[in-house]
């Protein structure tokens, strides 16, 4: 509660975004008015009481697709960024803690990745394995894992080479309790804030990937997609395909606002020890 | 009135804590310094001094505040001065020195343009002025090649040349005032007598003013007219050097003179295995070859000092020992048991009979455990002891080690310099090991406190038959708690043996620059010891010099 009143205004604004998007995510199909793929209206009925945001090119209702929607978009994310940062922290650390050759190989390796283009290489990746959530997230993971190795590796490398390591070192502890005891209570602040980031952009790869046709297939919803399958009514002067934009770029924002805070608070603790 | 330069009155500074709440670190300080005349700060850390030097110059660390009071230099008011006045004094009129040179320059680019730097842009100078100016110092101070060493780096140049350079930086637009935060203080015995007497040299030669701050009292005392002590951000005593030293008022002053007083008692050689043995040890970081055909023995229940200047491979002797950086060669030996050189290869057991203490006790601490989770780890590691059990025994360890049993629940960061290194020592003894080894454990301490983790340490011998390996390059330490000494230049050993016979003439002559280099707490020493030197050199005989030259 302390902490929430010393927070700066932005950051209560981020907060609140993303706890109502939150809450959107968890209770979604309940409060939808209708099923995700069920068809009630004409195409593209303006906003009313029966469809308060109106309906799409299928004649679907926006609102409750778009609360679907909330679900499956943040949960990709969500799930790809835990992942990504389970298997990038991981290899990171090793690399910075053992060092030597360990680290060369995986270093190597990680630059071979982040040397092609992401969206290409999730292209041809999703293009080749059967569409499935499963496949999508193991490949957001994957490829943003990477930037999380990198990352990790930096601030380990940091404190790896602290006497109190060293003490541990010599004292014959395995790489396990050097890692997970005393680098990372150690690294934490940095990576938090940068979990933050990580989910934004992987947030918005997701959507662009749904853009393409490769992300979460349809019928399910999400937000990506939707942008996609109304794009054509921009042309009628229609703006049914901002609203998804909208709900993409203001979570964006209220992540970015926490991050924020965050990253202040880190570097300014830091800056005292 | 006017004959002062700087004038101080009842400055108040406040900074801010941990959490943000101001607290005052300089508490109604008043002083005078005259044109030519040097004022000696003195006083631990966290008394204030290095916050009153850069008040001088009318600045305030970030978060620091000057509260209230007056700094007149030259008979301008810099409190409350507007930004442009205070850049066109500092520099010009007041110069600052820092502690770590090292830090202070721009690795980027070349000394000379740093040095000249503040004379061109404030002083008036032109580049060509500046440049003659700054060589003439160059000379002045000793530093090598006048004509060439502005060309240099700053990495290619020793920390006992940055440290002069740095002087000659202040020195060039000639201020009236220069502040010296520390100086010497990172520097080796044998460099910092050179650097001091250079500094002295070159403030007597200029007539300008200076402060002079420092935790080292025999050290100023070279050097100041007169001596402010401070503690806790007030003035304990002032006066002329010669009466600080040799009849000081205040009872914290007394204190101060007769720090480094404790003494050991003398053990006999015990004719057993001895705890540690090395054997013709060889080691080399790459192709660097650091150590040649090092061996030394340590006896149960004794403590062998290992001194010389940084560079000689006195820390990578630690590091061998304890298996960190396997040697090329030779053999190291723990109780009759051979020992291999890889970390990796010693059992759990043999990792546990050795430990290590560190020289800065704040890295050495895991600042996201609790005192408990630290010291208690080794007794879970090396002896499963758990729950009550461990939190007993973890009480026990800090009460050996002369802590409140209140610390167990604590953090590192909440804890003072010298009682993280107490807590150290006892995460050491926790391990209940044969031979520990002290790198350096008290330099990063306040005279005061080391002497309280010397009293310990020998305390802690006396009851538990310990053996210390005590790598220092500090000498009035090893003549306080040595039974052997090992005297180290340049990765070999030049002298070893008892310390009655290390430290009784005729010397080695290396032994005998680190032991002339001491500074004594005595009027006129740094003048005699030059004097001496140069003397001996003309009587032909062989005089060594710092490899730092």
């Amino acid at each position: 509660m302390k902490t929430f009143a010393r927070m700066p205004l932005s950051a209560k604004a981020g907060l609140l975004i993303v706890l109502v998007f939150a809450f959107a995510a968890i209770f979604g199909p309940w409060l939808a008015p209708h099923g995700e793929a069920e068809i009630v209206g004409d195409v593209w009925e303006p906003f009313s009481t029966t469809f308060p945001l109106g309906t799409d090119s299928l004649g679907r209702d926006i609102l409750s697709r778009m609360l679907w929607a909330a679900r499956n978009t943040i949960g990709v994310a969500l799930a790809a960024t835990l992942l990504s940062f389970a298997l990038g922290m991981t290899l990171g650390y090793v690399a910075a803690v053992v060092g030597g050759w360990v680290d060369l190989v995986l270093s190597r390796l990680i630059d071979t990745i982040m040397a092609i283009p992401t969206l290409i290489f999730a292209l041809v990746v999703l293009a080749v394995l059967p569409p499935s959530l499963l496949t999508l997230i193991l490949v957001i993971a994957v490829l943003d894992s990477t930037r999380v190795f990198r990352l990790s590796r930096a601030v380990a490398m940091d404190v790896a080479v602290m006497d109190y390591v060293e003490v541990a070192r010599l004292r014959g502890e395995r790489l396990p309790w050097i890692i997970f005891r005393e680098v990372l209570p150690n690294t934490l602040p940095p990576l938090i804030a940068e979990f933050g980031l990580r989910f934004c952009f992987a947030f918005l790869f997701l959507s662009s990937l749904s853009f393409l046709g490769l992300g979460i297939q349809p019928p399910a919803a999400d937000w990506g997609g939707m942008v996609r399958d109304n794009a054509n009514a921009i042309s009628f002067g229609l703006i049914v395909p901002l609203i998804p934009a909208a709900a993409i770029a203001i979570l964006t924002i209220g992540v970015n606002l926490v991050v924020d805070w965050q990253l202040e608070r880190s570097s300014t603790v830091r800056r005292r020890a | 009135m006017t004959t002062n330069l700087l004038e101080i009155d009842d400055l108040h500074i406040t900074g801010q804590g941990e959490s943000g709440e101001p607290f005052e670190i300089v508490k109604g300080i008043s002083l005078r310094l005259k044109r030519g005349e040097v004022l000696g700060l003195i006083g631990e850390s966290g008394a204030g001094k290095s916050t009153l030097g850069l008040a001088s110059l009318g600045y305030a660390r970030h978060g620091c505040r000057l509260v209230h009071g007056s700094i007149r230099l030259g008979g301008k008011e810099l409190l409350g001065a507007p930004p442009g006045l205070l850049r066109t004094i500092r520099g010009v009129n007041v110069a600052y020195v820092a502690q770590s040179a090292a830090a202070a320059f721009n690795p980027a680019h070349r000394l000379e343009d740093q040095i000249v730097e503040a004379a061109v842009q404030h002083g008036g100078y032109s580049i060509a002025e500046a440049r003659a100016e700054a060589r003439r110092l160059y000379a002045k101070l000793r530093l090598p090649a006048p004509e060439r060493f502005g060309q240099r780096y700053p990495h290619q140049v020793s920390g006992g040349q940055l440290q002069r350079a740095m002087t000659v930086m202040a020195m060039v637009p000639k201020p009236d005032i220069i502040v010296f935060d520390e100086p010497t203080t990172a520097l080796d015995v044998t460099t910092q007598i050179e650097v001091l007497a250079a500094i002295k040299d070159a403030i007597r030669c200029e007539g300008m003013a200076a402060l002079y701050i420092t935790h080292d009292l025999a050290l100023v005392a070279q050097i100041a007219d007169r001596i402010m002590v401070l503690k806790d951000g007030k003035l304990v005593e002032e006066g002329p050097t010669a009466q600080i030293l040799h009849a000081p008022r205040a009872a914290y002053t007394k204190a101060l003179v007769n720090v480094h007083r404790v003494g050991g008692v003398m053990k006999p050689p015990s004719g057993k295995i001895p705890s540690l043995e090395v054997r013709g040890i060889d080691a080399a970081y790459g192709l660097l070859r650091v150590l040649h055909d090092v061996t030394l023995r340590l006896d149960h229940g004794r403590t062998v000092a290992i001194v010389g200047e940084s560079g000689s491979g006195k820390s990578t002797l630690a590091r061998v020992v304890t298996g960190l950086l396997p040697p090329l060669k030779g053999e190291i030996w723990l109780a009759g048991e051979r020992l291999p050189g890889a970390l990796a290869q010693r059992s759990k057991d043999q990792l546990r009979r050795i430990q290590l203490v560190y020289q800065m006790p704040d890295v050495a601490l895991n600042p996201r455990q609790t005192i408990e989770e630290i010291i208690g780890r080794p007794l879970t590691f090396y002896f499963g002891h758990r729950g009550a059990e461990r939190r007993r025994r973890v009480l026990r360890l800090l009460e050996e080690v002369e802590l409140p049993a209140g610390f167990a629940g604590r953090y590192p960061a909440e804890l003072s310099g010298g009682q993280k290194q107490r807590v150290c020592i006892a995460r050491a003894l926790a391990a209940e090991p044969e031979v520990m080894i002290c790198d350096e454990v008290t330099s990063a301490l306040d005279a005061q406190v080391a002497d309280g983790v010397l009293r310990l340490l020998l305390r802690l011998q006396a009851e538990t038959g310990l053996s210390y390996l005590f790598i220092t390059h500090d000498l009035a330490t090893v003549k306080a708690i040595a039974d052997d000494i090992v005297v180290m230049y340049q990765g070999k050993i030049v002298q070893q043996g008892r310390k009655e016979e290390v430290l009784t003439p005729p010397h080695h002559p290396y032994t005998d620059l680190l032991l002339s280099s001491v500074p004594e707490m005595e009027l006129g020493w740094l003048d005699r010891t030059l004097a001496e030197r140069e003397a001996r050199k003309a009587r032909g005989e062989r005089v060594m010099e710092s490899a730092d030259r």
